[in-house]
């Protein structure tokens, strides 16, 4: 039991986490401005950079690195939909779509410029921690798992009991009546970007904090967080967090059966049984 | 003389590579261009393709590096059997994913192709893993140069006027007005009675067994198929944005595109030649980061491409099948 969990579930809840976070994004995107965001990744990547420059240059903890990379990836993400997605807005979706493939290149070489294409790592390898033997837990997933109960509030706080959360929620059910209800619907999309970027450059710091900080980290895991978000309902936050554990835990698990290069099948694999069975998703997203 | 020599084989080589890009562009410009079908799994069909064909007629593998091959069939049949497998593929993702919406089957495509690649990379049995497939033979290799490099560059042009040929037949048909008809409307166009299912099928499995062609021309063209060359950035984006640069739905505007995103592509490479060692390196990195800048400056101000799509002529009294 003891060694299932070491091996299983412990790195099923970081990668779920993970997915999770970058999952709320994608999910409140397609639902409020209506297109699968490809550059979705590359923000995580974003994050983790903006935050490794903060270790490496201030040696600060990565773990206070955080709201400075959430704070600067949002106001990236912002800046990035004023040039290159706002003209689209009337346009079909599928040309956003294309704008973001585009956007993914271009960030991509601009951490490969900046940053380099070498590994690099916030910390030393660390060994798990005695007190809590016999469980192989290390202080780097106690930050993780801290950090993630921290984000997931923040956002769950912002989505209930605000009047932003509660109108991007209207707006992900129903921009047309949200719009004649009176809900600034060009600011809510400026919202969706702020809260997206900054929940996708937190998980991108700690997926640097579980493994590395490389140019292309992010835009590995799209796809198992566009299953997370599809799985959890397309517009449904909470559902994108199941999703994304649900994903998470069963790529980990898979490793019992398949080599774990081949992890990114599963989650390919139940995205299209969803599609197929259930497109709603878990919750009851919408079907675009 | 030797100067012109080297010129003359690499203007040869830009238009093999360039003439190899546009038949991609043009099974993109069935995909995208008259259908609507939005395939981003581009880099996974050339790598079928690249890799069918390669295994079917490469030498037998070193010892050192094993892979499934050595059969040293004739060429034309690599070719054959990589546009025949790239197709039997596109069908079973279309099978299941084409009737999702557009972006749906965008994600789905990209998995696609990222499994491909993934598989063909790590197992190393079939496709030689990181070591790629060797040896692969190429027409008219025996000749001196330059003609061994003309001689290919004659097939593949010719490969390229015979799908040319064949699309722009097909679109003028009734079938392409009915693929143009769904990409408009589908709703429309299964009220009016046409299997709309179908023919998105028939459209995203001959544009993908252009695909596979593509990766099985260049495999021999290059003698050597490594996992590098199929990186989604060259053999997926490039394409795009040569075909939306070029004027999707338009075959003409899909070569033309082909050939001035290629010519922008190369000629950036010159430039970034011309800097210090220090910055020819990063300046690898501003070129993909231009060319991204290029397909936003495209999309935003020229949407409809070099040579824009042509709204077919209809004659009266025609009838309508499909």
């Amino acid at each position: 039991m003891v060694e299932f969990f070491n091996d299983y579930i412990l790195s099923a809840l970081v990668l779920g986490s993970i997915y999770a976070l970058g999952a709320i994004g994608i999910s409140m995107i397609y639902a409020i401005l209506r297109f699968a965001h490809f550059a979705h990744g590359d923000m995580l990547t974003l994050g983790a950079y903006l935050a490794f420059d903060q270790v490496d240059g201030l040696s600060w903890h990565p773990v206070l690195a955080i709201p400075l990379a959430m704070l600067l990836a949002a106001g990236i993400a912002v800046g990035i939909d004023y040039a290159f997605y706002r003209p689209f807005r009337k346009s079909r979706p599928i040309i956003m779509v294309i704008a973001s493939f585009g956007i993914a290149l271009m960030l991509r070489s601009v951490f490969q410029l900046y940053w380099g294409i070498d590994d690099q790592y916030y910390w030393a390898i660390q060994p798990p921690l005695e007190a809590l033997a016999p469980f192989a837990i290390s202080a780097k997933h106690l930050y993780i798992g801290g950090a993630v109960v921290v984000l997931v509030s923040a956002t769950h706080y912002l989505l209930a009991y605000t009047r932003t959360g509660k109108a991007m929620r209207a707006m992900s059910d129903d921009p047309d009546l949200a719009r004649v209800t009176g809900i600034p619907t060009e600011r809510i999309v400026v919202w969706t970007w702020i809260v997206g970027a900054a929940l996708a450059a937190g998980a991108g710091v700690l997926l640097g904090m579980d493994t590395r900080v490389k140019f292309d980290m992010g835009w590995n895991l799209l796809l198992p967080m566009f299953a997370a978000a599809i799985l959890g309902g397309l517009g449904r936050p909470y559902g994108a967090i199941a999703g994304g554990l649900v994903i998470g835990g069963l790529e980990e698990l898979s490793t019992i059966v398949i080599p774990g290069d081949y992890k990114s099948a599963v989650a390919f694999g139940v995205m299209v049984l969803v599609l197929i069975f259930r497109p709603q998703g878990i919750f009851k997203g919408r079907v675009l | 003389m030797e100067t012109l020599g080297g010129l003359i084989l690499f203007i040869v080589g830009f238009f093999t590579l360039a003439s190899i890009a546009s038949v991609s562009t043009l099974g993109l410009n069935i995909c995208w261009g008259v259908t609507g079908l939005f395939n981003i799994g581009i880099a996974g069909f050339y790598a079928v393709g690249a890799y069918t064909s390669a295994i079917l007629t490469a030498a037998p593998s070193v010892p050192t590096n094993p892979h499934l091959g050595g059969y040293e069939l004739p060429v034309p049949v690599g070719w054959a059997a990589a546009m025949v497998l790239s197709a039997a593929i596109a069908w079973v993702v279309g099978k299941i994913c084409l009737r999702l919406r557009a972006d749906y089957l965008a994600i789905a495509t990209i998995g696609i192709a990222e499994i491909i690649r993934i598989t063909f990379r790590n197992w190393g049995g079939i496709a030689g893993g990181s070591y790629g497939i060797h040896h692969i033979p190429k027409p008219f290799e025996s000749l001196p140069q330059p003609w061994a490099e003309i001689g290919f560059l004659l097939i593949v042009v010719a490969v390229v006027a015979v799908c040319y040929w064949v699309i722009e037949r097909g679109i003028n048909s009734p079938w392409g007005r009915v693929m143009r008809a769904i990409r408009e409307n589908e709703t429309a166009a299964a009220a009016a009675g046409k299997d709309v299912e179908r023919m998105r099928l028939q459209a995203f499995v001959y544009g993908s067994a252009l695909m596979g062609l593509a990766g099985a021309l260049s495999a021999h063209y290059l003698k050597q198929f490594l996992p590098e060359d199929t990186e989604p950035l060259t053999a997926t984006f490039l394409i795009w944005v040569m075909l939306i640069a070029g004027g999707s739905g338009n075959n003409k505007g899909a070569i033309l595109g082909a050939f001035v995103v290629w010519g922008l592509w190369t000629m950036s490479e010159f430039m970034t030649d011309l800097l210090s060692a220090a910055w020819a390196t990063r300046a690898a990195y501003i070129r993909v980061f231009l060319i991204g800048l290029l397909l936003q400056v495209v999309l935003q101000f020229f949407s409809r491409g070099i040579i824009p799509e042509k709204a077919p002529v209809v004659q009266r009294g025609e009838v309508e099948a499909g």
